[in-house]
Formats: structure tokens, C-alpha cells, sequence
């Protein structure tokens, strides 16, 4: 029990300030004891699953791999060669090994925020404990797993990622279910320290059931000459899901960009923020967001940008494309400037596709169907993401698939 | 075998009209040049031509290659072998030139080849292919944009849109020589205001658009001598001659 203990207690029944309130009891805390095994043994299932948010069970150009099933970590390792430059180990692991990482746990992230924060400490299932080891350049990711395989499961994983001095790091995270999976509510909390100099890219791929839903709460801390890369892809139904990372740029010339691609599909309700807070001098940020809703589908798409330092910069951008008549997209950017000299701008566009574009495509020949998914695709265009070339072509093909027939 | 054959044919948009009565002939592995003034029609009639479903066909009848067009959707006019070099086409985030082309290029033994010999005709980057499409391009790249896709396609018969506007001396060299070749063999329109694009491209036969009716039709450069020296009202006496008669 941590020092605040009641506190955190008492925050179990508060219901968070955005997306819809669930019912704590509805799901369930048992899951069956997985023991470790190696990675290549996964039934099939897991597999196919798992590639689809991105994680490579044969662990081709991967430095390393924290593979979590339910409550149990199936699988951590990484590479020989990359001994003592990187540390990856379930966060269990790491506070017992560590004992100066509690003050990095729950640094960023107050406990008592609300009720799924509370719930994550007092029913903590493990997570990835990532650090990077100074000045070390990583260039092949990381990847992690969170992966459900009980129905109405609730997975609380608390993650901590430690980018030290001068290194650089891709990670990728996917969190998915077993096909047999409905329902269930997985909750994430992970805290980030980008230390002096380091830049850290992190890319998330969610691939959820139907009736699934899902709270992820995620802080950054980014110190001087640091960079920040989140990107987050969302391409199939959920029943809920609402998250709005946090980064703090407190250091001079720290740097975050906010990078989403989500498509709400069936009853989804999709509620999806960022905000930055610019505190050191020279800091800069950047929200993107591309949303696209179909069926019945509800997307929030919400953006903060907070201007603390009279030298700061930060934009917001939100394009939400509505590719039915019963879907809806709220587009909610705030800026608020604290200071004279912070630089605060946002733009956003939510419509359908437009007649002129589909007919340019049809002079081309394309059929107008064939020309509509060509315009849904491009709007999922993980180019914005700014990714090493070999991770780019990956996630393009993740999306191909997986974004068929969205029309 | 003609190419292409307008009847009579009048056109509405959102019920203004906007083409009178056009005929027009372009018979196989001819050019023609379409003049006139601004807001003339002279677009209005290509958009009709490529099946733009808000130009509405109020009368008459588009012939290719003696198949009656009228009422078929645009890509599969655009199958029957019309191409076309649009005048300001939209921008489309995401696309890129090269989804285009492959789609044209499929079947290509050697595609990568194909498309880098394409650009090198275009004085363009390879990266340029894989640039959101029309976004944040000059004036001179919609251009090349647009003529690159034509030389994908190869159709038999292509309607170019001021070719020449808003292109520097440069590239209105290049591009004017690439049209140039391209249309030996082939059939087209050629749309210009100002006539630049003539000093490259052989043409066979002009018409003048005015208030949507053909004013008058005859040899490229009489015409444009004309034009040049009187402005477009020596045309608009034409017609109102037309109309005593």
C-alpha cells in the first residue's frame, strides 16, 4: 500500500472527467496462471493477433520483447549484444531490483486522478519497465505486449519507460485480445522520462473487441534537448476508450509530438486527447490527429496546449473524416497561453469526402468505390508519423489489412 | 473512324445554362485548340465531355469512338481511352502520385523503370511520386503533375486544360515538347487562353467558345492573329452577324 494509501482508496468510485463512467464489478479479476515460455511456442491465435498491433513473435528486428498475457508476463528478453545498454523486465521485477525507482513511480500520474488509476494501484498487474542506458542509439525497436486472453478480464498494467542521458530508442506496444475475447477493461498507466538530449519514439497499435473498454492514463516528462514521438494507431471497434496523455516539456528545447490515426467503427465510443505544457525555454509541440467514424461511431477528439514559457511554440491539428450519416466526430482544441511570447495555434476540419476528389480519382480511371478507399487510406497516411523507413512500411501494411472494407 | 463527336449538345449547371447547341468533330489523330474568354464554357465543355455528373446533358449526344457516352460514368469513359490534364485538379492528403500511376502501370514488366524514366521526361524528382498529391505544389509541378499522368494512361484521345498557365519559360519548354510528342498519332483538345502552348504544339484545326456557343471554327494560326490583335469581340461580332442571318 502506498503512502497515500486512503486517498487512492477513496478514488475508487470517482469517475473520470471524460468518456463513459463503467462499472468496476462488471468484469472480472481471475485469470488463469500463465508460466514463462519461450516466445516461439505461442499457439497460433496469439500470433496472428499479436502481428497485428505490430509484435513479432520470432522477434525479427527486435532488439527486445515484454510479452504480458491476462495478469502474467509470458516472456521478457532482450538480444545478448544489447546487454547492459538496455534493462527490460516486468515493473514488478524492476521496483524490487530498483529501490530508487520509487521516485519515478507514480511521479507523473497521481493515483487518486480517478477511479481506473485507483484501481491500477490497488490491483496492479505488472507491466514493462523499459531504460535505456546512457548514450546508447538503438536501432531497432523494442516491442511490448499486453495481451487479453480471458473474457471479461480486467488487465491493469502500470509501465514505466526510463530514456537516459543522449540515448535514442524506438518502442512499439501493442495491446490486443484473443479472438474469443468480448468484453473485459484494460487499464495502463505508464510514466515516461526522456533524460538530457534523448529522444524517444513510441508507437502504439490498439486492436480491441467489440465490447471491450479501455482506459489508458499516460504521462511524459521531457527534460532538456529532449524529443518526444507518440504515435497511436486505433483501427478496430471498442466499445469505449479514453485516454489524454500528458507530456511536459520542462526542458529548454524539449520536444513532443502527438501523432493518432483512429477509425470508430461499429457502436464505438472513442474518446481521444493530448496536452502539452510547454514550461522550458524553446519548447515545442505538435497534436495530429486524423479521425475517421463510420457506422455509428462517436469520436471525441480533444487537444490542450499549454503555454507556460514566453519562449514556446505548439500546434494543434485535428481532420476528422465522416464516412456516414449516423456517425459523429466533436473536434474540442484548447489553447491557453499563460504567458506573452508562447506561440499557440490550432486548425481543425471535420467533413466527408469530397465529390471533387472522388471524380479527379474516377478521371483516373478508379471505379467511385475504388476511389473512396484510396481517400480513407491516404487519410490514414502513417507518412505524418515521421518513422524510420523499414517501421513505416510495416505499419502500412498493418493498415492495409487491417482497414479493409472500413467503406 | 472519328474520335470524338458532339451533337447538339446543351448543358445546365445547378439550372443555369451554361453550353448551347455544340457541335464539334475531332476526327482520329487530329488536335484541335479550343479558344475563348474567361468563363466562355470552354472547361464546362471537357468536365461534359469527361461525364462530370453536375454538368447536366440537357439535349444532344458526345460520340467516342462512335459509342454513345452520354450517360456513363467517368472512369469508364476514362477506360474507353479519354485522358485528361485537369487546370486546377484538388489536392488529396494521403494520395500520392504513385498510387496513381500504379494503377495505370500495374502491369508494367518493369514498373520501378517505367516510372523513373517518366520523371526524368519531366525534369521531376523520384520523390516527388510520393508527395501528398497536389499539396503545396508550384504551378509549374500541377502542371507536370497532370501530364505525367497522361503518359501513365497513353489514352487514345486527351483533353489538356491551359496547359500553359501560371508555367515558366523553362518548363513551358519541356512541357510544350512532351504534349508535343505525345499527341503524334493521337487525338485531342487543347484548351488555351493565351496561345502560348501553339509555339510547341502542332494543332490541327481552332474553335472559339463565346456565352457557351461555338462562335466561330478555322485555321489555328488565322485565328489566333485574329484574337491577338482584336481580343475576343471581333469573335462576339461574329455571332450577333450569326444572328441576323
Amino acid at each position: 500500500m502506498p503512502e497515500n494509501g486512503e486517498k487512492t482508496l477513496k478514488a475508487i468510485n470517482k469517475p473520470a472527467s471524460f468518456g463513459p463512467d463503467l462499472e468496476i464489478k462488471d468484469y472480472i479479476r481471475n485469470a488463469k496462471a500463465l508460466y514463462p515460455c519461450p516466445i516461439s511456442s505461442f499457439p497460433e491465435e496469439i500470433v496472428n493477433q499479436s502481428l497485428k498491433v505490430g509484435i513479432k513473435t520470432n522477434g525479427k528486428d527486435r532488439v527486445g520483447t515484454y510479452f504480458q498475457i491476462d495478469h502474467s508476463v509470458v516472456f521478457q528478453d532482450i538480444q545478448k549484444v544489447f546487454e547492459g545498454k538496455i534493462e527490460l523486465m516486468s515493473t514488478t521485477d524492476a521496483l524490487k531490483k530498483y529501490d530508487w525507482l520509487k521516485d519515478y513511480w507514480w511521479k507523473l500520474i497521481p493515483a487518486d486522478m480517478d477511479k481506473y488509476t485507483a484501481l491500477a494501484e490497488l490491483n496492479w498487474d505488472h507491466g514493462y519497465f523499459i531504460r535505456v542506458l546512457e548514450g546508447q542509439k538503438i536501432s531497432f525497436p523494442l516491442q511490448a505486449c499486453l495481451f487479453i486472453s480471458t473474457d471479461r478480464l480486467n488487465q491493469n498494467v502500470h509501465n514505466l519507460v526510463i530514456i537516459e542521458p543522449n540515448s535514442e530508442v524506438q518502442i512499439i506496444t501493442g495491446c490486443t485480445v484473443h479472438p474469443n475475447v468480448q468484453k473485459g477493461l484494460h487499464v495502463g498507466i505508464t510514466e515516461f522520462f526522456l533524460k538530457k538530449g534523448s529522444k524517444l519514439t513510441f508507437t502504439m497499435i490498439h486492436n480491441w473487441a467489440q465490447n471491450f473498454d479501455v482506459r489508458p492514463r499516460t504521462a511524459v516528462l521531457i527534460e532538456d534537448d529532449a524529443t518526444f514521438v507518440n504515435n497511436y494507431i486505433c483501427l478496430k471497434p471498442v466499445k469505449s476508450l479514453q485516454t489524454y496523455p500528458v507530456a511536459y516539456c520542462k526542458g529548454s528545447n524539449s520536444k513532443v509530438r502527438f501523432n493518432s490515426i483512429v477509425v470508430g467503427k461499429g457502436n464505438s465510443h472513442i474518446d481521444l486527447g493530448a496536452k502539452i505544457v510547454l514550461q522550458g525555454s524553446g519548447s515545442k509541440g505538435e497534436i495530429i490527429t486524423n479521425a475517421i467514424a463510420s457506422d455509428n461511431a462517436k469520436i471525441y477528439s480533444r487537444g490542450s496546449l499549454v503555454g507556460e514559457n514566453s519562449n514556446s511554440k505548439a500546434h494543434l491539428e485535428c481532420k476528422g473524416l465522416l464516412v456516414s450519416d449516423k456517425a459523429f466526430i466533436h473536434a474540442i482544441p484548447e489553447l491557453i497561453g499563460k504567458i506573452s511570447g508562447t506561440e499557440l495555434s490550432h486548425e481543425a476540419a471535420i467533413g466527408k469526402i469530397a465529390e471533387e476528389q472522388i471524380r479527379y480519382l474516377m478521371a483516373r480511371g478508379f471505379s467511385e468505390t475504388e476511389a473512396r478507399s484510396l481517400i480513407v487510406r491516404g487519410f490514414m497516411d502513417v507518412t505524418i508519423f515521421g518513422l524510420p523507413d523499414a517501421l513505416r512500411d510495416e505499419l502500412k501494411r498493418i493498415i492495409d489489412e487491417v482497414s479493409k472494407g472500413i467503406l | 473512324m472519328d474520335s470524338l463527336k458532339i451533337r447538339d449538345l446543351s448543358v445546365e449547371v445547378d439550372g443555369k445554362r451554361i453550353l448551347n447547341k455544340i457541335n464539334l468533330m475531332i476526327p482520329r489523330g487530329e488536335v484541335h485548340v479550343l479558344f475563348g474568354p474567361n468563363a466562355s464554357g470552354k472547361t464546362s465543355l471537357l468536365m461534359t465531355i469527361l461525364g462530370f455528373p453536375n454538368y447536366k446533358v440537357i439535349s444532344g449526344e458526345i460520340l467516342f469512338k462512335d459509342k454513345n457516352i452520354t450517360n456513363i460514368p467517368i472512369d469508364e469513359r476514362v477506360k474507353l481511352g479519354i485522358g485528361v490534364a485537369f487546370q486546377n485538379p484538388p489536392v488529396i492528403r494521403g494520395v500520392k502520385l504513385a498510387d496513381i500511376i500504379y494503377n495505370f502501370l500495374k502491369n508494367e514488366h518493369d514498373l520501378k523503370k517505367k516510372e523513373i524514366e517518366l520523371c526524368e521526361i519531366l525534369n521531376l524528382k523520384e520523390e516527388f511520386l510520393y508527395r501528398d498529391l497536389n499539396f503545396c505544389f508550384s504551378g509549374g509541378e500541377i502542371k507536370r503533375s497532370e501530364i505525367l499522368q497522361i503518359l501513365a494512361q497513353k489514352p487514345d484521345f486527351v483533353m489538356l486544360d491551359e496547359p500553359d498557365s501560371g508555367v515558366d519559360v523553362e518548363n513551358l519548354g519541356i512541357i510544350g515538347k512532351v504534349i508535343n510528342d505525345f499527341l503524334k498519332d493521337r487525338s485531342g483538345l487543347l484548351i488555351t487562353h493565351l496561345g502560348y502552348i501553339l509555339r510547341y504544339v502542332e494543332v490541327d484545326k481552332a474553335h472559339v467558345l463565346i456565352d457557351g456557343k461555338i462562335a466561330c471554327s478555322g485555321e489555328p494560326i488565322k485565328i489566333l492573329d485574329q484574337i491577338l490583335k482584336e481580343g475576343y469581340g471581333w469573335c462576339e461580332k461574329c455571332l450577333k452577324m450569326e444572328k441576323k442571318h
